[in-house]
């Protein structure tokens, strides 16, 4: 195939088909505490993820490693197939304008206004090929819900819903090819939680971006996302068992042979709470509150 | 493993026998001590690494107007008030202080000379850069500590802005090319409060007095206190910005590494004064090898 159009066709087709994230076999540890354990995922172009799984088991860690923020103890994690941690400072600078994250907070800057903080990703990589800044970011503004009365607000003087929404814009103001969402419900009210949740579907079905989110809220997970990955504490995890405990579409998360991710799914706390009165029995002899709650869901 | 761990698999040492329990003591002594240079030997490795990527990035990236603007102000303008009100109490005090004690040897006329003196080469650079530390550095470690306890320094990154550019070299320089503006104010207004208290208070001879200024302190005492506050303002920027990027989670996190930045700065600043006083000693008496006298 000499044609360079034929050659640039083919080599953009085999891009689109290769995974957007991959991590092969990713381990975190600090010191002597293993967080993640030989992750191996790939994630393709247009997919949205949820990562589900306890509090402690490395989710955010995870999604945090994906975006650079925290470099792996050993393993590779593959960007549209670079790998993100042999970049130089720079290069990675710059691919983190194909980036957004939402952070659980939001993490907007308290120094800047809303207007400066929905356009910080456009002072750091510019503005868009003609575009204007000011149209974008009121353009953003609309599609999370926002008015335009909110621009020369400070974080602090809006609520946490509206904080997260200003997040997601300032995540979106680039276009990012890949979304990353740390427990974008956690702390909302149930109707905020499901206005978050339409905003994410309708920016996955706008700018056809790959999502991947991490979060507790089963009905977010249920909702937004076409395939979950529920993560298990390492600690927790017997001898040579894989810390992915589950990895497939969330319709059939209750149908999973393993205990763990069904009491997960269903919210039970099933043996967590026999390994938490073990644990209680090895510190202190007297464990009336754990004992008593035992006892009662035995004779329910 | 510990030492009553060791030494009973050891059947030479009994742990329960007088020498046994003391080599325990000398083990447990060690071992505090053994941490204690591996932590210190650690923060210094921290921060000679924080200080090579923030001269990395000063040299290599101008930061940008809108970053650098509301740091200069916050750290010049807003430290000019409380520089010079102190600088001016200073001053008076030294003179209160003095006073007295040169009037019984009927030398208040060498007031002048011991004040400015003092000021000018000492008080008012460390007094101004006491001031800095205590007003901005603290405020410095407890913004950026705020900023990593709120997962801000991880958006700054997650966008692709340097939090090493964007925080710390505004703040670097800010502290590095104002505090010799805060010395000299600091140095100015001790001078005018000291004058203030010996010619108009003590009624010494004004003429006498601002000869006697004039001809003990040369331009090198004057420079030699400009120069150290270059030091001091490198050390109070490096000193908060590290503690305030190493802050702990939470509230107490945040309280313990703004203490820390002050606490930490003034000590710096105070073994600074004394190696970099030796140094321009040393430059001072091989320039000028008989020096000058006050009799």
């Amino acid at each position: 195939m000499d044609d360079p159009l034929l050659n640039r066709l083919a080599s953009d087709q085999a891009a689109m088909q290769r995974p957007l994230v991959q991590t092969e076999a990713l381990t975190i540890r600090f010191g002597r505490q293993v967080i993640l354990n030989n992750i191996s995922l790939s994630i393709a172009r247009g997919e949205t993820v949820a990562i589900i799984g306890e509090s402690g088991c490395g989710k955010t860690l995870f999604l945090k490693s994906l975006a650079g923020l925290i470099p792996a103890t050993s393993g590779r994690i593959l960007f549209d197939g670079m790998d993100i941690y042999s970049m130089r400072e720079t290069e990675l600078t710059r691919l983190r304008k194909r980036f957004g994250f939402v952070f659980q907070n939001a993490a907007l800057f308290d120094s800047l206004n809303i207007q400066q903080n929905i356009a910080f990703p456009m002072m750091q990589h510019g503005v868009p090929h003609g575009r204007s800044p000011q149209h974008l970011i009121e353009q953003r503004l609309s599609e999370v819900g926002l008015p335009r009365n909110v621009l020369p607000k400070r974080p602090s003087q809006l609520s946490g819903g509206m904080r997260k929404r200003v997040g997601l814009a300032r995540a979106l103001i680039l276009e990012p090819e890949l979304l990353l969402y740390d427990e974008p419900t956690t702390g909302l009210d149930p109707i905020m939680s499901d206005v978050i949740n339409e905003l994410i579907l309708r920016t996955q079905s706008k700018y056809s971006v790959t999502s991947i989110l991490v979060t507790h809220d089963m009905h977010s997970a249920r909702k937004v996302a076409d395939r979950v990955i529920m993560l298990y504490p390492f600690s927790r995890l017997k001898a040579d068992e894989p810390q992915v405990l589950y990895d497939g579409p969330p319709e059939t998360m209750e149908e999973c042979p393993d205990r763990r991710v069904r009491q997960f799914v269903r919210g039970e706390a099933g043996e967590r709470l026999m390994e938490m009165v073990a644990q209680q029995a090895s510190h202190s002899d007297e464990t009336p509150f754990l004992h008593d709650t035992i006892a009662r869901r035995e004779a329910q | 493993m510990s030492y009553q761990d060791q030494t009973a698999r050891n059947p030479f040492v009994d742990p329960n026998s007088f020498s046994g329990r003391l080599a325990s003591g000398f083990v447990r002594i060690a071992n505090a001590w053994g941490r204690v240079v591996i932590e210190g030997v650690t923060s210094l490795g921290d921060i000679s690494v924080f200080m090579w990527r923030m001269i990395i990035w000063m040299v290599t990236a101008r930061p940008r107007p809108e970053t650098m603007m509301p740091t200069f102000y916050a750290v010049g303008v807003l430290s000019l008030p409380v520089v010079a009100l102190t600088g001016t109490f200073i001053g008076m005090v030294l003179a209160i202080q003095s006073y007295h004690q040169f009037e019984l040897m009927g030398l208040e006329s060498k007031l002048g000379a011991v004040i400015t003196m003092s000021l000018v080469r000492e008080l008012g650079p460390v007094l101004a850069a006491t001031m800095l530390a205590g007003r901005v550095g603290s405020a410095m470690a407890a913004v950026i500590g705020t900023m990593r306890v709120t997962e801000q320094i991880d958006a700054l990154t997650a966008m692709g802005a340097n939090p090493i550019h964007y925080l710390v070299v505004p703040r670097f320089l800010a502290c590095v090319l104002l505090i010799p503006a805060l010395t000299i104010m600091a140095d100015f207004m001790g001078i005018v409060g000291g004058y203030f208290f010996s010619v108009v208070i003590f009624g010494v001879d004004h003429a006498a007095y601002l000869r006697n200024s004039r001809e003990f302190v040369g331009g090198f005492d004057f420079f030699s206190g400009v120069f150290k506050s270059f030091f001091f303002g490198a050390t109070i920027a490096v000193i908060s910005c590290f503690r305030g990027f190493h802050c702990q989670a939470g509230a107490e996190g945040v309280g313990r590494a703004a203490t820390a930045a002050f606490v930490q700065s003034f000590v710096m600043i105070l073994a600074l004064d004394i190696v970099l006083n030796m140094f321009l000693d040393g430059v001072y008496y091989s320039l000028w090898p008989g020096g000058s006298k006050l009799l």
